[in-house]
């Protein structure tokens, strides 16, 4: 178990390292720098040596490689070249945005799709089986940028149930928050429960073609004991992996939702870094994403020995 | 049996790539792919109506968007201020936005931007991700092993950032895009394609042609590449509408082909802006609704052909 957890933490510290160093490379070898926004109407050749030498932009791109990862590991990650907030700080206050809608939609997506597939599992290519097969296709069609319109169009807009834009912290008001973020988490959901519930479905039916499903049926038990005791645990094999890599995609992927409903959370602040050219956000949020992953990746292994014991941890 | 059934082994990185806020296409491949079973539980089904509809969606959609120029539509960009926010009528058919602009002229060019980014991409990621992966997984050794894991980085990296980047300071053209997104798709390509032609290398019509005397190009093009179409082909409809859901947000965002170029992001996100979605919600519903349909369509012909040629391997 030590050996294992120490295993991973390498391979925490080698990824985060490996990112670091390619976002570096990417923000910096591309054409323009944050000089010009800052200055606005200033910008004349002078002040934006003057300005580069100050942030210290002016050295050979190795050298602000090594100050950066100097300071980020006593943990400064720097600050914001237009704002002036600290990277700690967007980071603080945006990670728990993303956190929150992410587990609103997997939420959503688990509850929907885990029923539907134990109740259209028991009799594939049933008209109920086909209804729910040729639904997921629907929903794969309803991307982010697509549903989360019209949901406010019908939601907001038409039945005034919920805000159309606004944030308030869990922190602040605990109902309020959840109340606005109802509409952006479902708005991520849609993809979510079309796949979760191909994947649970497809594996169910494979488990229910084996001999131990066989022998709980002769021994009498009712249908309803077989899908929930005996089926159910060995099939979410395949759910698990594709969870872990679909949450893991969502990580990064919020922002058309954070953008549409106002929301500052780490999506739409990364995009708006890389536009402003804000080096060490982009910087900052890269690596916090490329840690929760490989952290997710962990829970996942381990949930794959809770499911099955026979997958042992070397 | 569990065992075979684990999609990817613990550890392994994936893909967060170019695809972030939505399902990955790897993601979307898996689920839809047929449990291997008796063929009494799952019979082969016919392509079936739905296939056909879907398939008259994408020709209508393509041809439109094609001869756009020679329809009898107004110039998309063409504000009429005697016609603002018109309902669906004679002389708008799907009404006007809020500038006076024709929603159906806007939506027939904007098609043009999904289905040139959509298929030129992934024909890019196809032609160049496609090739190394039929080489590395035809020749593996340390070619394979570079490749392989050059695919896990990139795919590991939350390249969106890169996307965004790049798309901003190069320049916002539908070349461009098209480029930047086909460059891409090329590490997802190489998966799906290797995969599959690691498959065959080993098989017997292989050794039987390598013992014939054939050059290890004629083994790849003549004997692999045949058998690798199906899947490769069927996964690639299902990245470009992965690729069209990506351009669609890259325009929401006002990050795609430059305004006033009309596409089906900008017009979604048109219809979200200055309070248009309480005042004419048609502007968002037309596009909203032509998206919705050619994604359905796209994936439905994809998952259609890959049941036809019963492509099963384990993609992620």
């Amino acid at each position: 178990m030590l050996s294992y957890v120490l295993k991973r933490l390498a391979q925490l510290v080698v990824v985060a390292f490996i990112i670091s160093v390619l976002v570096f490379l990417l923000v910096h070898l591309l054409p323009g720098d944050p000089t010009s926004i800052i200055l606005g109407g200033n910008d004349t050749a002078a002040n934006r040596q003057i300005l580069l030498h100050q942030l210290g932009l002016n050295t050979p791109i190795y050298h602000q490689y090594w100050i950066w990862l100097i300071h980020a590991l006593h943990g400064n990650l720097g600050q914001s070249y237009l704002t002036r907030e600290t990277v700690g700080h967007v980071i603080a206050s945006g990670f728990p945005i993303d956190v929150e809608l992410i587990i609103i939609s997997q939420v959503v997506a688990f509850a929907v799709a885990i029923p539907v597939a134990l109740i259209t599992a028991r009799r594939p290519n049933r008209p109920l089986d086909n209804i729910a097969t040729t639904g997921t296709f629907g929903l794969l069609a309803l991307p982010p940028f697509l549903i989360a319109p019209i949901l406010v169009a019908i939601f907001a807009v038409g039945l005034h149930w919920f805000p159309a834009t606004g944030y308030v912290p869990f922190s602040q008001n605990p109902a309020t928050n959840l109340h606005d973020m109802i509409l952006p988490g479902l708005a991520l959901t849609a993809g979510s429960i079309a796949v979760y519930y191909r994947l649970l479905r497809s594996d169910l039916i494979m488990t229910l073609q084996e001999d131990f499903i066989t022998m709980a049926r002769s021994k009498g038990l009712s249908d309803r004991r077989i899908m929930m005791r005996q089926a159910f645990r060995p099939s979410t094999f395949s759910l698990l992996a594709v969870a872990g890599v679909n949450i893991g995609a969502l990580l990064a992927g919020t922002f058309i939702v954070e953008y549409l409903f106002a929301m500052p959370g780490l999506g739409y602040s990364i995009v708006q870094a890389v536009q402003q050219r804000d080096y060490l956000i982009v910087q900052g949020i890269a690596l916090v994403v490329a840690i929760a992953y490989v952290v997710l990746q962990f829970i996942i292994d381990f949930l794959f020995t809770v499911v099955d014991p026979r997958v042992t941890r070397e | 049996m569990a065992d075979e059934r684990k999609l990817h082994s613990p550890g392994v990185s994936s893909s967060l790539g170019i695809f972030p806020g939505q399902t990955p296409p790897l993601v979307v491949a898996a689920a839809l792919a047929d449990p291997p079973a008796d063929d009494d539980i799952l019979a082969k089904r016919p392509l079936g109506a739905l296939f056909w509809f879907a398939l008259v969606w994408v020709a209508v959609v393509a041809s439109m968007a094609i001869i756009a120029n020679w329809l009898p539509l107004p110039n998309p960009n063409h504000q009429n201020y005697t016609a603002i926010n018109a309902s669906p009528g004679i002389h708008h058919i799907l009404g006007t936005d809020d500038l006076g602009r024709d929603l159906l002229s806007r939506i027939i060019f904007g098609a043009r931007v999904s289905l040139v980014v959509g298929f030129a991409s992934v024909a890019i990621g196809m032609l160049i991700g496609g090739t190394l992966g039929l080489i590395s997984g035809f020749k593996g050794g340390r070619l394979d092993v570079a490749l392989n894991a050059g695919s896990f980085v990139i795919l590991a990296f939350p390249a969106i950032v890169a996307v965004i980047a790049i798309v901003a300071f190069w320049g916002q053209t539908l070349a461009k895009i098209t480029i930047i997104i086909g460059v891409g798709t090329v590490p997802i390509m190489f998966r799906v394609v290797r995969a599959s032609s690691l498959a065959f290398a080993n098989r017997d019509f292989v050794i039987a042609a390598r013992t014939l005397g054939a050059t290890g190009t004629r083994i790849v093009f003549r004997e692999i590449l045949p058998n690798v179409m199906p899947a490769a082909v069927s996964f690639g409809l299902i990245t470009v509408a992965g690729v069209i859901v990506l351009e669609g947000s890259l325009a929401f965002l006002g990050l795609s082909v430059a305004l006033p170029t009309p596409s089906w992001g900008n017009l979604i996100a048109e219809g979200t802006a200055n309070g248009n979605l309480s005042i004419n919600p048609y502007i968002l519903m037309w596009p909203a609704l032509a998206m919705f349909l050619l994604l359905l369509s796209i994936n439905l012909i994809g998952d259609r052909l890959r049941q036809r040629f019963d492509v099963r391997e384990g993609l992620l």
